[in-house]
């Protein structure tokens, strides 16, 4: 019989530096992508050119960087709508992802998911979820199948704070670790769903301890530290992977933007906002990465623009991109047999 | 008469239902320190507090459930799902206890709860704009109003607050702007009454919520033309009131059902098979159904603008009919 040992959850501290510069500068090249790429996209909001809604990642990125840098190419990645972070870490390129922002025929998926539904399969993403919570179990079956099929990889399946409280969570959590099955769980902890505190919904506001629900490991990282993310994300996949069942990783880290475009953000001070900001996971990289001597300042202020072209280039592909044909309107229903 | 939002005139309905009843009380996501996703709710919670207005956790199956659980146990829980969309989550809930549990046990127990949730779309893709009203009205046991205007908002939830059944109240996003009048003083509308918009001679539109603007519209291009439409708004689709559409029946001899539901097994059809099986005779044309094109929304602006009916669209039809 399972018993629950407080002992498998912990809260773990960065380890020492064990990165090579490639992936130190790779890593920083990424974060920068998708903190431009979303100032860009909200400029375009702005402008009316992006429409619905846009749910930035802006803050968050080094838990998305971290996470796929430790992540195989195959492992299977399912997200919820706060996406765009996750599929430009994965190395999407950016003109794809801001084509579908832009719903454009040469977006992700035709234009017809936008914002919250990035997907890219060939690359083993499969998708954001705009139903909170409602992805869990999509992971759980997504893991069930690469265990029925032998196959070597693992399923990550990312998600907010606010949806530890849904019921899917409870349900899709539990029959994975029913079933032994290769998923890792990581929860962005950013305080907040909407306008909500956690602690003012969760009985338990330490995330990690829901493992304990489950009796599967749980750990609870500093979400804007890349490497302690890379770090975390790789031994909890491994554990995963060598038939450890599935595990739970709860990111601390902090939303610099609103819930979405136009959200009042009357549920917190902008004292609360600047002193996270302080904590800016992409500073702290570049001052990490130079107290290391992994790269010059020259070197990184050359990526910075190197990123800079790259999004101004997106811009320039998805605002010369065709819309859908109307006559797209009614493919894809079902598939053609 | 003064001139109100649809949102203002919802929001005055809840805060008049609460300062009679004190055993009213709001509960859903973001209710209360936001002011609701759609600001309806703004203001409620510094004036009544956290014990009547309850933030809760992202749990559409919890809100509802306990809300069934609360109204069984006596109080008058108005429970909001942000949007209709996330009432899936919540279906089990909403079917087979909101609906279920008053004649499930020979109505020894009842259930006063309504249900506020808005529909809508704008680039919101495929599971965020979605039109569910034909499927809650499928259900007994459940009222479904779906009001589209400020004055029938306004009464119908009070009217609502007030019953001891569990309403479906499903208000519109993109009507939450809207003006019209609203008198200051107590009034209550009843379940079950459709209301005659604009009377007209030559064709009857039948409709509710956001598409009966389109109806009214197309009714005032075409009225242009020679061709005087009567538009009826339903207002409660369970109860279904078909007496005006009827009457109205015997004047036109021709139907024309907007919807924004998928025409499919949605409003329209229980509309025109009551019209075809009671006033067969009276038809001169076969009844005409509009609705949402049948495929999962799509996110691209232009091909969302594809998705509707539109005022155009809907004086073609109405020509065709009378041609
Ligand atoms: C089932 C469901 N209920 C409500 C919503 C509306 N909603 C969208 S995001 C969100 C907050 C989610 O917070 P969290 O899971 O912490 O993720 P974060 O936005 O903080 O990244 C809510 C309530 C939804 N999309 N789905």
């Amino acid at each position: 019989m399972a018993s629950t040992s407080p002992a498998r959850i912990s809260i773990e501290d960065a380890a020492g530096i064990n990165v090579t510069r490639e992936e130190a500068l790779d890593w920083f090249r990424k974060m920068s992508l998708i903190r431009r790429f979303e100032e860009r996209a909200e400029e375009a909001y702005g402008q009316g050119k992006i429409g619905g809604f846009l749910h930035l990642y802006i803050g968050e990125e080094a838990v998305a960087v971290g996470a796929m840098a430790a992540l195989q190419p195959e492992d299977d990645v399912i997200t919820h709508y706060r996406d765009h972070g996750y599929v430009l870490a994965r190395g999407v390129e950016p003109k794809r992802v801001m084509a579908e922002l832009y719903g454009k025929a040469t977006g992700l998926s035709k234009g017809k998911g936008g914002s919250m539904h990035m997907a890219d399969v060939r690359r083993h993403l499969w998708g954001g979820y705009a139903i909170v919570g409602g992805h869990i179990p999509l992971a759980t079956g997504l893991a069930l199948a690469i265990q029925y099929r032998k196959l070597p990889q693992i399923v990550a399946c990312f998600f907010g704070d606010g949806a530890t409280n849904a019921g899917t969570f409870y349900s899709g959590l539990n029959l994975a670790a029913v079933w032994k099955l290769p998923l890792i769980a990581i929860v962005e902890n950013n305080h907040y769903g909407m306008g909500t505190a956690l602690e003012r919904v969760s009985a338990v506001d330490e995330v990690y301890r829901k493992a304990s629900s489950f009796d599967i490991p749980g750990v609870r990282i500093d979400g804007n530290d890349v490497l302690a993310v890379r770090d975390a994300v790789r031994r909890m996949a491994d554990q995963s992977r060598n038939g450890g069942g599935p595990q739970l990783i709860e990111a601390m880290t902090y939303r610099f933007r609103g819930h979405s475009m136009g959200d009042p953000q009357r549920y917190r001070t902008k004292e609360e906002v600047e002193e996270a900001k302080s904590r800016d996971p992409i500073a702290r990289w570049r001052s990490t990465v130079q107290e290391n001597d992994l790269a010059t300042e020259d070197e990184l202020r050359k990526i910075g623009d190197e990123v800079e072209a790259e999004v101004e280039e997106a811009v320039r592909f998805a605002e010369n991109s065709p819309a859908p044909d109307p006559g797209e309107l009614c493919n894809d229903v079902l598939v053609s047999e | 008469m003064a001139q109100k939002t649809y949102r203002d005139a919802i929001r005055e309905a809840l805060r008049e239902e609460m300062l009679r009843d004190e055993n009213v009380l709001i509960m859903g996501e973001e209710v209360g320190v936001w002011g609701g996703t759609y600001a309806v709710t703004r203001g409620l919670y510094g004036e009544f507090g956290d014990k009547r207005i309850l933030d809760t956790p992202i749990a559409e199956e919890a809100i509802v459930g306990t809300a069934v659980g609360a109204a069984m146990g006596g109080l008058r829980p108005v429970a909001e799902l942000m949007t209709i969309n996330f009432s899936l989550v919540a279906m089990d809930q909403i079917v087979n206890n909101a609906a279920k549990i008053h004649a499930m046990f020979g109505s020894q127990a009842r259930v006063p709860l309504v249900i506020r949730t808005p529909a809508g779309w704008g680039q919101l893709a495929a599971t965020h704009s979605q039109s569910f009203e034909a499927w809650f009205a499928h259900v007994p046991g459940l009222i479904v109003v779906m009001p589209s205007t400020p004055y029938d908002a306004k009464g119908l939830l009070k009217t609502a607050i007030r019953s001891d059944n569990p309403v479906m109240f499903i208000e519109h996003a993109r009507l939450y702007g809207v003006k019209g009048e609203v008198p200051d003083g107590e009034y209550t509308l009843p379940f079950g009454v459709s209301d005659i918009k604009r009377p007209g001679r030559d064709v009857t539109i039948v409709s509710y919520s956001r598409m009966l603007h389109v109806a009214l519209s197309a009714a005032d291009e075409l009225a242009k033309t020679g061709i005087e439409c009567e538009v009826i708004d339903l207002r409660t689709l369970r109860p279904l009131d078909m007496a005006p559409v009827y009457d109205s029946v015997e004047k036109t001899h021709r139907v024309l059902i907007l919807e924004e539901d998928w025409t499919t097994c949605g409003m329209g059809a229980e509309i025109a098979a009551r019209i075809s099986h009671d006033r067969f005779d009276l038809l001169d044309v076969p009844v005409e159904r509009m609705g949402q094109i049948e495929v999962p929304m799509p996110y691209a602006r232009n091909l969302e603008a594809l998705m509707f009916p539109d005022e155009k669209s809907v004086a073609q039809k109405v020509m065709e009919m009378v041609a």
